[in-house]
């Protein structure tokens, strides 16, 4: 704990800031009026690390720092930053997203009220300060393993990267938060070859952790393993499906399908601008009811967790589906204010360079009644997937896609052979209306989902128990027709 | 300020840069690398967005960073920082020393030979000041007319994403031990629209459109793009499922650029020395039908990947990808072409951090004669894509599966919308089905194609 509020100070102690500086940039930026104003300190010092081919080919670290300063005006927003946090340079800032709004000065804050301390992700030693020589074990050790895997593994990728963001966020309405978080993640991708056949396989987690994460449960050995028997599996994979039928999604990381179908949907900004198919929807049936989801950001050491938004604001546990009915949306404090709903601590944004905006953190289904195998044997003729790679969303035609990168055929009720990589589509207010089945497995993603929107990218977690879902469009090209499943 | 104090100012910036660069690069050297190179970047942006008629955000700032590589022998490094004092400079470069002691000696690594270093010379026609020329207002107002052009189009236009306009500056300093240094800027403007169409019962759809320039004379107006926004927009209203059927597909540009990319991703160096693409290995080989052509050029004046030199320092060029559907080249840096015994391509892409990528200059699919029209003309029932959702392709396999959406094609004709499909095959026999190429080659970024015909691929619907 010590070393955590060592940590908090950081601004002040290295870059001489005072709260009376603070309060004179916030001045600056509501020198022509506006309803509100932010400063967003951000100072980021990362490491990554890539083994290929057995060598250590690429270490790199850097430090990247600066502050966002934004103004509010109505349904307004000015926005200006600066990677010099000299007090001039940031004044200059202050008075650029001043621009956008027009009236006589606002009167400037009275005092900050610091957000309480929260340590969701209490490391002693960040990763990115530990030794290096640790971090080189950690690849050596998972390109050992895949490779004596299988004689067949033939090429094996290992990469880490490590960061650590400090932050500190004031505001006009006197919000005053700093945090300090910690992020890592490894992964490793194989490629198993047999003449004429090649395949990839991908494994990776991790979190706001500290190294010794990596030395536990979830060791290289771990992903290494993991990778290799994807890369293997893909070998002997037949042609997918296409077509519409019953799929049943593992638990874990398929979770994605949530992050996709209703997620982003369920935004305020989007629906404050009536431009998601989900506007209008609060109170009504959108999904089965055997359906619960929330939005968690208070997980304990989970790679989408955050003390606080990048807002000042602390993160909650909120319910967005509750028994099927649409209950409320991640918001910010700009949506929050304009459409008169709680700010449920979901302002992200991806650097000092970008305005907040509202985004997930962990999005995951509460776990149901259902024995996973089952929920399988209730399948005729379907498909059972249990690993993927992105997916995308049309907010505004609720369209959603994911891809599957480990998935088999269920076959009267039994899982039989693997199946290639192929792509789901849905409509994502109601395909969990198609929802008949959930699992009592709940389980999160192993730390590795990043979300883009509007070009910024921040780290989320997600997660499923089994589901069943009644019918599906699955992108392959083999043929369904009566007789067989398969061509 | 004016355009000469601007200048002054710029040249001045200019001057400074590419002197921190040289000295990072002696820094490293006395500090014992055998070679060292260091990029400087500078940028400026400015975005505004008008939604329903009114500003929604502005947006202006500036930044700079840098990084330097530095090699012992063989083994590398890197580091970077936002960080120009004389201290943060100093931590960068002791920090790169030091990081290369735990990395791997690697018998390809090294940074080019000093003969193979060197710029094109003359104007490239990459930079032009006129993108941030315009007055705050006036730059409002571009986003305003852009946005309100697409509103005005149809009642059906009921709600926007907004319009926008951007404008951007990109200056990029870099210098390595073998004494070369070059430097270079570039400009970028361009307008927006998403308008947001609906129907009488309520359902709605977004498309978009956009122009892109490196100078505001070659933009195209604020009206053009908001119609045709709203016509993309429109054309989407009311869209069904298609039923699962293998039918001939026609590519819109805006997503044949797609085929394009999964090209360079199958071709590029990286993926070849690993072995991670089933075109690894087939250079002089058949991969493409007799009609492809691909070219990559980093020469052309202008273009959006040009430059006068890559990532390395090397004189960009014009290669010969695919010609008549045979491999003629990858696309390499120094690292890969050592590695597999070839030259390289001046096709290296260098970020801050880390060792330097491959990115394509100017990368295209040579046109064809017919125009889009009769490609679509000469199929009885089919699909036009116009967008696709998803990744979805497997370059180790060329497996092929993704979400699209666009209109289906009956007696020849554009008929209606469909959408919540998926389109499937093989990229190993879709390069070689690419059966007709329209003559509509328009660079809107730096991968353009032209529309295309590709047949035998699966389409998934109910």
């Amino acid at each position: 704990m010590d070393k955590y509020n060592d940590k908090a100070r950081f601004f002040f102690e290295h870059y001489g800031l005072a709260e009376r500086d603070l309060e004179r940039y916030l001045a600056a930026a509501l020198s022509a009026g506006g309803d509100y104003a932010d400063l967003y300190f951000e100072y980021l010092s990362s490491t990554a690390l890539s083994m290929d081919e057995s060598m250590i080919k690429s270490a790199s670290q850097g430090i990247s720092a600066g502050c966002g300063v934004r103004v509010v005006s109505g349904e307004r927003t000015g926005y200006a930053y600066t990677d010099d946090l000299s007090s001039d340079r940031i004044l200059h800032a202050a008075k650029t997203a001043a621009l956008i709004a027009s009236a006589p000065a606002r009167a400037t804050v009275a005092g900050f009220q610091k957000t309480a301390a929260r340590s969701l992700y209490p490391v002693t030693l960040p990763s990115v300060d530990a030794e290096i020589s640790a971090k080189v074990e950690l690849l050596m050790r998972a390109d050992k393993t895949a490779r004596g895997y299988d004689p067949r593994i033939k090429e094996v990728r290992a990469s880490y990267g490590d960061e650590l963001r400090n932050i500190l966020v004031v505001a006009s309405d006197g919000t005053f938060a700093e945090d300090s978080q910690p992020l890592a993640r490894m992964n490793v991708s194989c490629i198993a070859k047999t003449e004429g056949n090649s395949a990839r396989g991908t494994s990776g987690g991790g979190g706001r952790v500290a190294l010794d994460f990596f030395f536990g449960d979830k060791n290289p050995e771990f992903f290494a393993r993991e990778s290799a028997r994807q890369a293997l599996l893909q070998l002997d994979a037949r042609e997918a499906p296409a077509g519409e039928m019953e799929v049943v999604l593992g638990p874990g990381w398929p979770g994605v399908l949530l992050h996709e179908a209703v997620g982003h949907g369920l935004e305020a900004d989007f629906n404050r601008k009536k431009t998601s198919a989900f506007a209008g929807l609060i109170g009504k049936r959108v999904a089965s009811e055997k359906c619960t989801v929330v939005d968690n950001g208070t997980m304990p050491w989970r790679r989408g967790s955050l003390n606080v938004d990048d807002e000042g604001e602390p993160t909650q546990e909120t319910v967005l589906i509750e028994k099927g009915i649409l209950k409320g949306y991640l918001s910010d404090k700009l949506s929050s204010r304009l459409m008169g709903i709680a700010d449920t601590g979901n302002g992200r944004r991806e650097s000092y360079e970008h305005i907040p905006m509202p985004r997930m953190t962990n999005t995951y289904m509460l776990a149901g009644q259902d024995n996973p195998e089952d929920i399988i044997r209730s399948v005729k003729h379907g498909v059972y997937a249990v690993n993927f790679g992105g997916g995308q969303v049309d907010i505004t035609n609720g369209k959603f896609v994911f891809s599957a990168s480990e998935a088999y055929m269920i076959e009267d009720g039994k899982i039989t052979a693997p199946i290639k990589g192929a792509t789901l589509i849905g409509n994502g207010p109601d395909v969990l209306t198609r929802v008949s089945m959930v699992g009592n497995d709940l389980k999160l993603d192993e730390g590795v989902g990043t979300c883009g929107k509007d070009g910024q990218a921040v780290p989320v977690g997600v997660g499923i128990p089994t589901l069943k879902i009644d019918r599906l469009t699955v992108g392959g090209t083999a043929r369904k027709d009566p007789g067989g499943f398969m061509q | 300020m004016s355009p000469t104090e601007l200048e002054a100012k710029n040249t001045k910036l200019q001057t400074d840069l590419r002197e921190v660069a040289q000295d990072i690069v002696s820094r490293a050297m006395k500090g014992g690398a055998s070679a060292a190179e260091c990029v400087v970047r500078e940028g400026d942006e400015f975005s505004t967005l008008v939604r329903l008629g009114q500003v929604e955000t502005l947006k202006e700032s500036g930044s700079k960073s840098i990084g330097v590589r530095v090699f012992f022998g063989q083994r590398a490094a890197s580091t970077y920082s936002s960080d120009f004092s004389r201290e943060g400079l100093d931590r960068m470069v002791k920090s790169a020393l030091e990081l290369a002691k735990i990395t791997s000696e690697d018998p390809f690594g090294g940074i080019p030979d000093a003969s193979q270093l060197g710029q094109l010379q003359g104007n490239l026609d990459l930079y032009h000041e006129d993108v941030y020329s315009l007055p705050g207002s006036a730059r409002i107002d571009y986003a305003r007319r852009t946005e309100k052009a697409a509103l005005d189009f149809d009642p059906r236009i009921k709600n926007s994403e907004g319009g926008s306009f951007d404008a951007a500056t990109g200056h990029k300093v870099l210098a390595n031990s073998h004494g070369f240094v070059g430097e270079y800027s570039r400009s970028y403007c361009s307008v927006a629209a998403v308008p947001i169409a609906q129907t009488d019962e309520g359902a709605m759809q977004r498309d978009y459109w956009y122009s892109v320039a490196r100078t505001l004379k070659k933009l195209d107006a604020p009206e053009k793009v908001g119609r045709i926004a709203a016509e993309r927009t429109l054309r989407r209203l009311g869209a069904k499922k298609a039923r699962t059927a293998t039918v001939p597909i026609v590519f819109d540009p805006m997503v044949s650029t797609s085929i394009l990319e999964h090209i360079f991703e199958g071709i590029n160096g990286d993926s070849v020395y690993r072995g991670a693409s089933f075109l690894a290995g087939k250079l002089g080989q058949k991969i493409a039908g007799d009609n492809v052509t691909v070219i990559d050029d980093g020469t052309i004046p202008g273009g959006f990947g040009t430059a006068p030199f890559d990532g390395e320092g090397i004189p960009t060029r014009r290669t010969v990808v695919i010609e008549n559907g045979v491999l003629k080249s990858y696309l390499l840096n120094t690292y890969t072409a050592k590695k597999l015994g070839l030259q390289t391509t001046a096709n290296a892409s260098r970020g801050l951090a880390g060792t330097p990528g491959i990115g394509p200059g100017n990368y295209f699919l040579q046109p064809g004669a017919k125009s889009p029209k009769e490609l679509v003309a000469g199929i009885k029932e089919g699909l036009y894509v116009t967008e696709f959702l998803g990744q979805g392709v497997n370059l180790v396999t060329g497996d092929y599966s993704r979400g699209a959406s666009g209109l289906w094609i009956q007696n020849g004709e554009l008929t209606y919308p469909v959408e919540e499909i998926t389109v499937a095959g093989n990229l190993k026999d879709l390069f070689f089905n690419i059966s007709e190429i329209a003559n509509d080659l328009e660079f809107r970024g730096s991968v353009a194609a032209p529309t295309i015909r590709i047949d035998g691929l699966m389409v998934g619907g109910e």
